[in-house]
Formats: structure tokens, C-alpha cells, sequence
């Protein structure tokens, strides 16, 4: 039993399409070989479109008043019979064309060409240390200049880092004008470092220059008093600690805090996708974790759904992994919010850039102890500001307000009673 | 911008010469009062008269012998063969006089004659009207040769061919004719003949081609993109004098070369290519050249599966590019 599939015929010289008028089968029919299939129209023609097997129809995939293009499946027909010599053929010709690069047959990878030899001179490779991914493991001029360049974005990194180390008493060779010969114009200076922007950087350079010259930000701040989260967290932390083996952070309480406000003002947990805005089910919220060159956003999925206890665990996993490299893309992806962690650098004031396509950020900035008049009377408190940058496409200030100030309830409410920790 | 067939575009090039240059005519067999056998022609002799819209008997020789000598009186003619199949009876008047008028006459005469003459299979045409006979005219120093791939390119590089001051030879491909449409500006388009165009840039192989395969190609290469190739394509326009800097400019790039011709595949006009690049580029190559044509047998097939076989198609150049790229 094998499963064959019927595709829309070319009827025509210069036909690129066709309609299913009628479905002259259905599925569980028995068909004959040439027995007519479908009534297909096209701009020259209508025609019947004949079987080409022998078996039943397991599956119609075109509904009729349907247009699609020549070669696109129309159904899958289940045969009888074992597999007939030519199809067998043919299919062997198909699996042959296909590239791989783990081929069997290695009888070209010592055949270079030209291009290759002269490629492997210029800049001193060793040919035999590339896999060659041209036929029969042939190596082509792309291989080399493949393997060249990551050779030198290689060297140039250790030469960088030995001559951070030891005073530069010597420009690094940059002879290899091979990859950068298109530079601006830039002023040079002696022992100037050159980083080739690759990677990670690259994609953060091009995600911030859509974000930023696509979304109208807007932004505002407020600010909280966050003395009772203080109080029960210095109250909870070492014993945590002890418990669990990491930080009780400050952090998982402003995820948390933002997650229930998000479930009350989901207008904010929204994308923007062209011509319709999205408001998505999940809280997700994107996390921005930095290491020493790079910045990464990693998602805690179903924030809302989570203890403390379980968000600080998703920070510290997630942190973790980003500090090693060892963030996968499923980690990354599928965030409908942002919040950044800005207060760990002392900064108490910030402008996020949204995480495109989202509809805004928030900034949590470093909790300062700082006197507040409360009741008339100066009062020593714990104070953080708030700041929400906010795609101006999807939202606008009251419902920011609102969302603000929501979060700041909870957050200026926080305690064992109304937070706990597991 | 007007969206123009390709015929739409050889007959506006026609119109708007004739406005402009009144020793502008055509003469050829049925380009009158018929308005050409394809319809190339169609309005002109209602516009221009039949002093300017010549109907001659089917005499090629007389058809290009006239206008070599109205060329040398200071008329600018273009000579209609009906179909290039037709062209041998004037190869003589050719090769022997329009070719060699400048140089045989040291600079004092010349010879600004255009030839236009349709070409081509896959139009069920036969042996008699399918051929591609460009390479028979591909040796011939005097000579230019330009091949439109576009209605585009046949607007502007008709009107180049037609104020060119030597003899061009200018190759319309029949089924091209009402095949290909495009948008073209309403403003004056001229396309500088002897100058190689990249259609389309890549750097996993260079195909290089001209007229019909031009679009076959086009095609072929936005299907393999989806594979992860990405080709550099150049359209010759101009097939003799070829432009050898564009050639070994486009071969250099990639060390990777396609040639692809309707023509039979020996001494045809991508055999010169492949020269070219074998003498300029052998440090650069990446592979052998390769070249897709059709097979060496007299003429195209009538039978319809034959000429399948014979014609070079979308689907024959996608599996040569694809065997080029994995090279």
C-alpha cells in the first residue's frame, strides 16, 4: 500500500493555473487508472483530469471553486499494488539530485578547481581541514571562502584580546581586506579595535533600527513606593535562599505584578501586525538579560499562572543560560510584553525600545531609599520609578495611565497576605 | 508607463523613428497593406504612406540589396525578413557588401541598414520557422547583432539599431511576441547596443544567455532561490560584438558559468562566450563551464513531444542551474 498523489496537470502551453470546478470523486471511492478525477478550468480550457493510479481516494486536498497553481497536489490516492519499476526509478533519480552533504562518494574532494587553489594560496588554508559540500564532496570556492572567513573573524578576536592584554606595540594585521573592503569612511588611530559585527550583534542591530524607525514611541513614568516589598522580601530572602539555592530577586515581584495587571488591561499585551492588532491570551513576558557583548530577550511564558517562587526560577534559569550561550530558540520566542531590569546598573531613570512587534516596555529602575512626605511628615521610603515606552499605533496615555497606576496598587500593596511566595 | 507586448514595442520603436527621422523605412514582404505577417508593421502604412511602407516581392536578396543601397544614398531602412529562415538568399548582400562597406571603402561609405528578423521555436513553427540562425552572421567583423530579451529591451534596442550608422542585424523572437508584457515608460527609451545586462544578481552561479532564454532563466532562478541559490544572470543583448568586460566580470564573480541558447549547441554564439571566459578567467573558475542548448540536429522538430525535447524550457535550464550550483 502506498500513498500517490495526484498534481493540477499543465492543460496548455502558457496555463499556470486552474480552478477545481468539480470533484467528480470522493474520498473512499474506488478509482480506475485514466478514470476522470476532477473537472479543472483554466483560461483555455476545461478539461477532466484522468487518474493516474489505480486505488482509492484517501484524501482530496482542493475544494472545488478553488484556484491553484500547476503542480500543486490535488489528492492522495491509496494504490494496491507493490511499486512499478519506473516510479521506483524516477524516485531514486529524485533522492540522487538531492544535495547532501554527508555524501557517501568523496571521489571529488581532491579535485580542486582554479578559483579554489588560487583561494587556499592567497590566505594560507590548509584545503584539507574543509568539508566540501559541491559534489561528491567536491570543495567549492564557497567552502573556502566560508572557512576563510571564520578563520579570520577567529584570529582577529584573539589578536584583539592579546593586545587588550599587553599594551599594543603593534597595529593588528588587517591586511585581510578580504571581508570589509566595503567600509565607511572613519577616522584611524593606532591600535584602534576592529569588531566585526556579526551574529547576535547584527540581529540586535537590525531589530533596534526597525523598532526604532518604525514604532512611534511614547513614553511615561511613575513612581512607587515600594517599601513593603522591601520590608517582606529582606523578611523571606535568606530563607529562600537556603531553601531553593538562588535569589529571591526583586524582579519576580514586578513580573508578577505586571503579569496581573496585563490580565486587567490586556490592550496592553498586544502586537501590532499591520492591519490588525493582536491581543494575545498568554502573558508572556520577554525578559532582557545581558552578558558581557550581548543582549539577549529571553520569554517567561505564563507569567500569570506562576508563583514568586516559580518566576524566580524562570530568571534564574533563563539567566543562567544566557550568561553560558546556551539559550535556544524556543527560549526566545513567543513574548508578548517586555520588561527590562534596568535598576541593576543604578539607572533610576530609562527610554526602553520596544521588542518589536510588541506594544510596549517597561523599565524598572533601582529602588532608592528616599524621603517622601507622607501624612505631612517626611518618611524615609523606599522609592523605584516606572517607565513604559508604548508603540503609540496600539496604545494610548489613559490606558497606560491606567495600567500604571494599576501596577503601582500592587505593587505599593504587597505582602505575604497578598503575594505569597509559594 | 503602458503595459506593451513585445510585438507592441517593436511597432511603437518602428512609429516613433519614423516620426522622428523622415528617411526612416521599412520594406519586406507583407509589411504594407498586411501590416506585417505577425502584425509588427500593423498602422504604419496607413500612417507613413506606401512610399515609406514598402510591400516587395518575396526576394530577400532584393529586400536587403535595396535597402543597402538606399543606406548608402543617406536612407536609414530596416529590412523586414519574414522569417530568419528566410535570410540565406541575402547572406551574400550581407556579408559581402553591408558588412564590409566602411572598411572596403576606407571610412567613405556606410551602410545604416537594420534587418529585423523574427527567430525562435516552441510556436509549433517547424524547420522552416523556428530556427535561431544568429551565429551564421557571429563571425562577421562589420556587423552587430542585438537580441531583445523584453519589450523593453525590443523598444530601446530597435531605436538604437535603426540610428546606428552600421549595419545591425536585429533578431525578434516570434514567440516572445505576444508571450512577454511589461510596463514601459512613455518617455524616450534607447538602450546603448554592444552593452551586456545584468538581470539579476547572485553569487552561487552566473548564467549568462540572451533573447528567449532570458526569461526562462529569470524564472528558473527565482525557483532555485528557494532552494538557497542565488544567481547572477546576464542577458547578452548585443550577441556580436559581445561585451567581453560584462562577461568576464559576470564569470569572475561567481567561478561558476551557465550558457544558455535556443541555438544548436556548436559554434553557436555561447561557444564565443565560452571562450572568452576561458581565456580571461581559468584562476577564477570554480567548475567547467557549462552549456545548456539544444541538440545538434538540423532544425527544430515539428512534432510536438520532439520540439519539447529540442527546446531549452524553464524546467531544463532550473535542473542545469541546480546541477551548476551543486557543482
Amino acid at each position: 500500500m502506498t500513498l500517490k498523489t495526484m498534481n493540477m496537470p499543465q492543460l496548455g502551453e502558457s496555463v499556470t493555473e486552474g480552478t477545481v470546478s468539480q470533484w467528480l470523486v470522493s474520498v473512499g471511492d474506488e478509482v480506475d487508472l485514466y478514470q476522470p478525477l476532477v473537472d479543472v478550468m483554466t483560461d483555455k480550457v476545461n478539461a477532466e483530469v484522468p487518474s493516474s493510479f489505480k486505488g482509492i481516494i484517501k484524501e482530496c486536498l482542493v475544494t472545488e471553486g478553488e484556484t491553484v497553481a500547476v503542480g500543486t497536489p490535488l489528492c492522495h490516492i491509496e494504490v494496491e499494488e507493490v511499486e512499478s519499476p519506473k516510479s521506483e526509478a524516477t524516485e531514486a533519480k529524485a533522492t540522487e539530485q538531492k544535495p547532501s552533504v554527508a555524501q557517501e562518494n568523496q571521489s571529488m574532494k581532491k579535485r580542486y578547481s582554479p578559483k579554489v587553489l588560487s583561494l587556499a594560496s592567497e590566505h594560507g588554508v590548509d584545503l584539507n581541514a574543509i568539508t566540501g559540500t559541491g559534489i561528491n564532496g567536491r570543495i567549492t570556492r564557497k567552502d573556502v571562502e566560508v572557512f576563510v572567513e571564520k578563520q579570520t573573524s577567529q584570529t582577529t578576536n584573539e589578536k584583539q584580546t592579546d593586545i587588550y592584554l599587553s599594551q599594543p606595540t603593534q597595529t593588528p594585521a588587517t591586511q585581510d581586506n578580504f571581508t570589509n573592503n566595503k567600509q565607511s569612511p572613519r577616522p584611524e588611530f593606532k591600535g584602534d579595535r576592529e569588531i566585526p559585527v556579526t551574529g547576535i550583534r547584527k540581529s540586535i542591530a537590525e531589530n533596534m533600527v526597525r523598532a526604532t524607525s518604525e514604532i512611534p514611541h511614547a513614553w511615561m513614568m511613575i513612581e512607587v513606593d515600594v517599601t513593603n516589598l522591601v520590608n517582606y522580601r529582606n523578611a523571606e530572602k535568606a530563607k529562600f535562599k537556603e531553601q531553593e539555592g538562588y535569589n529571591l530577586s526583586y524582579f519576580s515581584f514586578f513580573l508578577n505584578a505586571v503579569a496581573k495587571a496585563l490580565k486587567k488591561f490586556p490592550e496592553l499585551n498586544s502586537s501590532w501586525q499591520g492591519d490588525t492588532i493582536v491581543q494575545h491570551k498568554d502573558i508572556n513576558l520577554s525578559i532582557a538579560v545581558g552578558n558581557e557583548t550581548e543582549l539577549y530577550v529571553p520569554v517567561i511564558k505564563n507569567v500569570d499562572e506562576k508563583s514568586i517562587k516559580g518566576i524566580a526560577k524562570d530568571v534564574h534559569v533563563l539567566a543562567h543560560k544566557a550568561k553560558h550561550g546556551q539559550l535556544t530558540k524556543e527560549d526566545m520566542t513567543g513574548g508578548t510584553f517586555t520588561v527590562n531590569n534596568t535598576g541593576t546598573f543604578g539607572s533610576v531613570q530609562s527610554m526602553g525600545v520596544i521588542n518589536y512587534p510588541q506594544a510596549a516596555i517597561l523599565q524598572v529602575e533601582s529602588i532608592v531609599k528616599r524621603p517622601v512626605i507622607i501624612n505631612d511628615m517626611f518618611a524615609a521610603r523606599d522609592m523605584v520609578n516606572l517607565c513604559l515606552s508604548l508603540d503609540h499605533r496600539v496604545l494610548d496615555g489613559v490606558i497606560c495611565g491606567r495600567f500604571m497606576s494599576h501596577v503601582k496598587e500592587i505593587l505599593e500593596n504587597i505582602s505575604g497576605d497578598t503575594t505569597p511566595i509559594y | 508607463m503602458t503595459v506593451m507586448s513585445y510585438i507592441e514595442a517593436i511597432n511603437r520603436a518602428m512609429k516613433e523613428e519614423m516620426r522622428r527621422d523622415d528617411d526612416v523605412f521599412l520594406l519586406g514582404e507583407d509589411v504594407g497593406k498586411r501590416g506585417g505577417v505577425f502584425r509588427a508593421s500593423e498602422g504604419l502604412y496607413e500612417e507613413f504612406g506606401e512610399a515609406r511602407v514598402i510591400d516587395t516581392p518575396l526576394a530577400e536578396s532584393a529586400i536587403v540589396g535595396v535597402g543597402i543601397g538606399a543606406s548608402m544614398y543617406g536612407m536609414k531602412p530596416i529590412a523586414e525578413i519574414q522569417f530568419v529562415d528566410f535570410i540565406l538568399p541575402a547572406v551574400n548582400q550581407i556579408i559581402s557588401e553591408a558588412a564590409k562597406m566602411r572598411y572596403r571603402s576606407n571610412n567613405d561609405w556606410s551602410c545604416p541598414i537594420t534587418i529585423r528578423a523574427p527567430y525562435g521555436g516552441g510556436v509549433h513553427g517547424a524547420l522552416y520557422h523556428s530556427q535561431s540562425l544568429e551565429a551564421l552572421f557571429a563571425s562577421q567583423p562589420g556587423l552587430k547583432i542585438v537580441m531583445p530579451s523584453s519589450p523593453k529591451d525590443a523598444l530601446g534596442l530597435l531605436k538604437a539599431a535603426i540610428r546606428d550608422p552600421d549595419p545591425v542585424l536585429y533578431f525578434e523572437h516570434k514567440k516572445a511576441y505576444r508571450l512577454l508584457k511589461e510596463d514601459i515608460p512613455d518617455e524616450e527609451v534607447l538602450i546603448e547596443i554592444g552593452k551586456a545586462n545584468t538581470v539579476r544578481e547572485g553569487d552561487d552561479l552566473t548564467v549568462i544567455t540572451y533573447g528567449l532564454c532570458v526569461e526562462f532563466s529569470k524564472k528558473a532562478a527565482e525557483k532555485l532561490a528557494t532552494q538557497g541559490y542565488e544567481v547572477e544572470l546576464v542577458d547578452l543583448r548585443t550577441v556580436y560584438p559581445l561585451d567581453e568586460q560584462a562577461i568576464i566580470e559576470a564569470a569572475k564573480k561567481t567561478g561558476k558559468v551557465l550558457l544558455i541558447t535556443e541555438d544548436n549547441k556548436e559554434g553557436s554564439i555561447i561557444s564565443e562566450v565560452s571562450a572568452i571566459i576561458a581565456e580571461h578567467c581559468l584562476f577564477d573558475l570554480d567548475a567547467p563551464i557549462f552549456r545548456l542548448a539544444a541538440p545538434n540536429v538540423p532544425a527544430m522538430p515539428y512534432a510536438p513531444p520532439l520540439e519539447k525535447a529540442f527546446m531549452v524550457s524553464e524546467d531544463k535550464v532550473y535542473e542545469k542551474m541546480l546541477e551548476v550550483a551543486q557543482y
